[in-house]
């Protein structure tokens, strides 16, 4: 039974409450993906598709109008965040300890840039060939060097599908790129899927449940999507059915709720973080301005959660960061933010300050990890044992078997 | 053709020149995949969070450049089209229309023509430009100063008092920098010039911010010198 047919059986046409509507996604579906037609770029020979394997391990699930899509568990060649790396670098490091703790193969590469999108959305200094460039660059980095690659920036990945879609549809921003490739000798190559790092998580968050040693029963958990992952081409992000009647994007969400936390909703969930690209760097006022008024303070005042998760950059930036001086003006405000890869490896016992890195935010996640029953203080303490080692030479780097 | 309201601001700049950016937006690949028409719901603007805080509408984007009104095309692409949040929350748009995807081609039109309120809204900016293009990553570590973040809270001051032991601190092998977001081969840098310089985005730097570009150049030219390539033989495969 559609929405609509329920309207119209209605007495007086009285809308029918929430919990009695059936909700099927009549978002117009396309009529060829995307994916699909550059699988006919290959065929006419124009670029090369950069298929998942066997030794990718996949599972498929299902997108926003239906389609499969297939997520690579192993060999994945890691395309990271600017922003995770530079300024919550346990975002990238969570990511990574999942891999190896899961026993997965992955490659961190040091022949890889940022997509420059960031950039690109603040200053517009660049233009279509020279993105597209850099991202067929990194893909070919990917292909030559065997592994998958999966992304670990909503912005990343909603660029690229922007790349792709401007490669399908126009033959001269192909020549343009080829042009660029072929100086740098290396070959067109798109991949099949575009993939995110927190569908990774999502395919993952059974396994990540099996593993769990702290209790998040107590934990209650808002959630913000990113846009760039659900607004910008939108065919390719991950739906379920289960989740929202199928009316929001299900990664992060399907987390929470396999880890036992208390998944609360709020009113504007689909508002974007306020970040802005340009913004979040040299126009402050807006981004603190949008991020405590329309986001913090509306999840204090209507779920009042221990903690709210993204899955992209700026997102986690914007919330966090934004909080300080909202604290100083008395407002509303004081949630802690993370990603979902952190709260994650939290749950399967990671160390907050070696592995998560919970030092670089700014929101004091103290409280939180009282909650979650996580001795902060022994944490900390273990954590300056090694960085004193690193200041005084006895080590050179804090390595995996140090943590 | 007169401007639509007697106080409409830029009325000394021809309507001809005026013409010529519209057209450069109009006439750019991606415009015709961005404009379908406008039911004037305000979808887009109700999404959008910048409408929420500035004199800001996507709405007003799409409708100024459907009817092709020149002279308010050009108010909004020297005033608000910095305002914009490029989500893509106003992507909604039951016509798909795609009022952000409008407004990054206005504000590439704006630095290639090196429009003044360009060089005004990008003044502060370019010590990030410098970073994206000569590292390969648009954020670093080395960034989290308290004079660039005052408003972020201690956190960024203990940051950049422990930087470089906090850095050496992370596990994964490629994180231990402090000048880029991560280790970028040489190699893989000196694509990157390549590519700027390829389709001729240096040109467009020099739009805006020439002793930027003349820094930039420089960088690159080193790099590029020591892998065979000489920068001024490097022709862009836009232009022809």
């Amino acid at each position: 039974m559609t929405p609509l047919t329920i309207l119209n059986n209605q007495p007086g046409g009285v809308p029918p409450k929430a919990k009695d509507r059936v909700f099927d996604r009549k978002g117009k579906k396309p009529e060829l993906y995307y994916r699909d037609q550059l699988f006919e770029l290959e065929e006419k020979g124009e670029l090369i598709i950069h298929r998942i394997g066997e030794e990718q391990d996949a599972v498929e699930i299902e997108t926003k109008y239906g389609r499969k899509k297939k997520v690579p568990r192993n060999m994945t060649w890691h395309h990271k965040s600017c922003g995770q790396c530079g300024h919550i670098p346990g975002y990238s490091t969570a990511i990574f300890w999942l891999l190896r703790e899961l026993g997965y193969t992955y490659h961190d590469p040091r022949d890889q840039t940022s997509c420059t999108a960031w950039n690109y959305y603040a200053s517009a200094t660049s233009n279509p060939a020279a993105q597209a460039a850099v991202a067929l660059r990194n893909f070919a980095q990917a292909y030559e060097d065997g592994f998958y690659p999966i992304i670990h920036c909503g912005t990343s990945y909603g660029h690229y599908k922007e790349v792709r879609e401007e490669l399908i549809h126009h033959p001269k921003l192909r020549d343009q790129t080829k042009r660029v490739m072929d100086k740098l000798g290396k070959p067109m190559v798109f991949p099949e899927e575009v993939v995110h790092y927190s569908e990774w998580v999502h395919v993952m968050r059974d396994a990540i449940a099996e593993r769990q040693t702290l209790d998040f029963k107590d934990i209650t958990v808002t959630v913000h999507p990113a846009c760039h992952y659900h607004k910008l081409v939108v065919e390719d992000a991950v739906y379920d059915k289960e989740l929202y009647d199928g009316q929001r994007t299900a990664v992060v969400s399907a987390l929470v709720k396999a880890l036992g936390a208390n998944l609360a909703d709020y009113s504007t969930w689909h508002d974007c973080c306020g970040f802005g690209f340009r913004h979040i760097l040299v126009s402050r006022d807006f981004s603190r301005s949008f991020a405590t008024i329309r986001k913090i303070e509306r999840m204090k005042e209507e779920a009042n959660p221990d903690v709210t998760l993204t899955h992209d950059t700026g997102c986690v930036t914007t919330l966090d960061k934004s909080q300080f001086a909202a604290k100083a003006h008395g407002r509303n405000v004081g949630i802690p933010v993370m990603s979902d890869a952190q709260f994650a490896a939290l749950a399967m016992g990671a160390h907050p300050y070696k592995i998560c890195q919970l030092h670089w935010h700014g929101v004091d996640m103290r409280p939180l990890m009282e909650k979650m029953g996580i001795d902060h203080e022994t944490a900390w303490a273990e954590f300056e044992e090694v960085a004193a080692k690193v200041k005084s030479g006895e080590i050179e780097y804090m390595s995996w078997e140090d943590c | 053709m007169d401007a639509i309201y007697a106080d409409s601001q830029f009325q000394d700049v021809p309507y001809e020149e005026k013409k010529k950016l519209f057209d450069q937006v109009a006439g750019d690949m991606r415009y015709e995949s961005m404009l379908y028409g406008c039911y004037e719901c305000g979808i887009c603007t109700a999404a959008c969070p910048s409408a929420r805080f500035y004199d800001f509408s996507p709405r007003v984007f799409a409708q100024v450049m459907a009817r092709e009104d020149v002279h308010t095309f050009y108010e909004l692409l020297n005033e608000s089209v910095w305002d914009c949040s490029q989500c893509f929350s106003c992507l909604r748009c039951p016509r798909q229309n795609n009022p952000g995807g409008i407004i990054t081609i206005m504000r590439e039109v704006a630095v290639n023509n090196g429009l003044q309120s360009a060089k005004d809204a990008l003044q502060a900016y370019s010590r990030i430009i410098y970073k994206i293009m000569s590292t390969g990553t648009q954020v670093a570590p080395d960034m989290l100063q308290p004079d660039f973040f005052p408003d972020w809270g201690p956190d960024v001051v203990q940051v950049s008092k422990n930087l470089d032991v906090w850095r050496r601190a992370i596990p994964p092998e490629t994180m231990h920098t402090t000048e880029l977001a991560w280790d970028v081969s040489e190699k893989t840098r000196m694509e990157l010039y390549l590519i700027w310089k390829l389709t001729g985005n240096l040109e467009m730097i020099e739009q805006i911010d020439e002793g930027l570009f003349m820094i930039l150049e420089e960088v690159m030219e080193e790099l590029l010198e020591e892998h065979g390539y000489d920068i001024d033989d490097i022709d862009s495969v836009i232009d022809d």
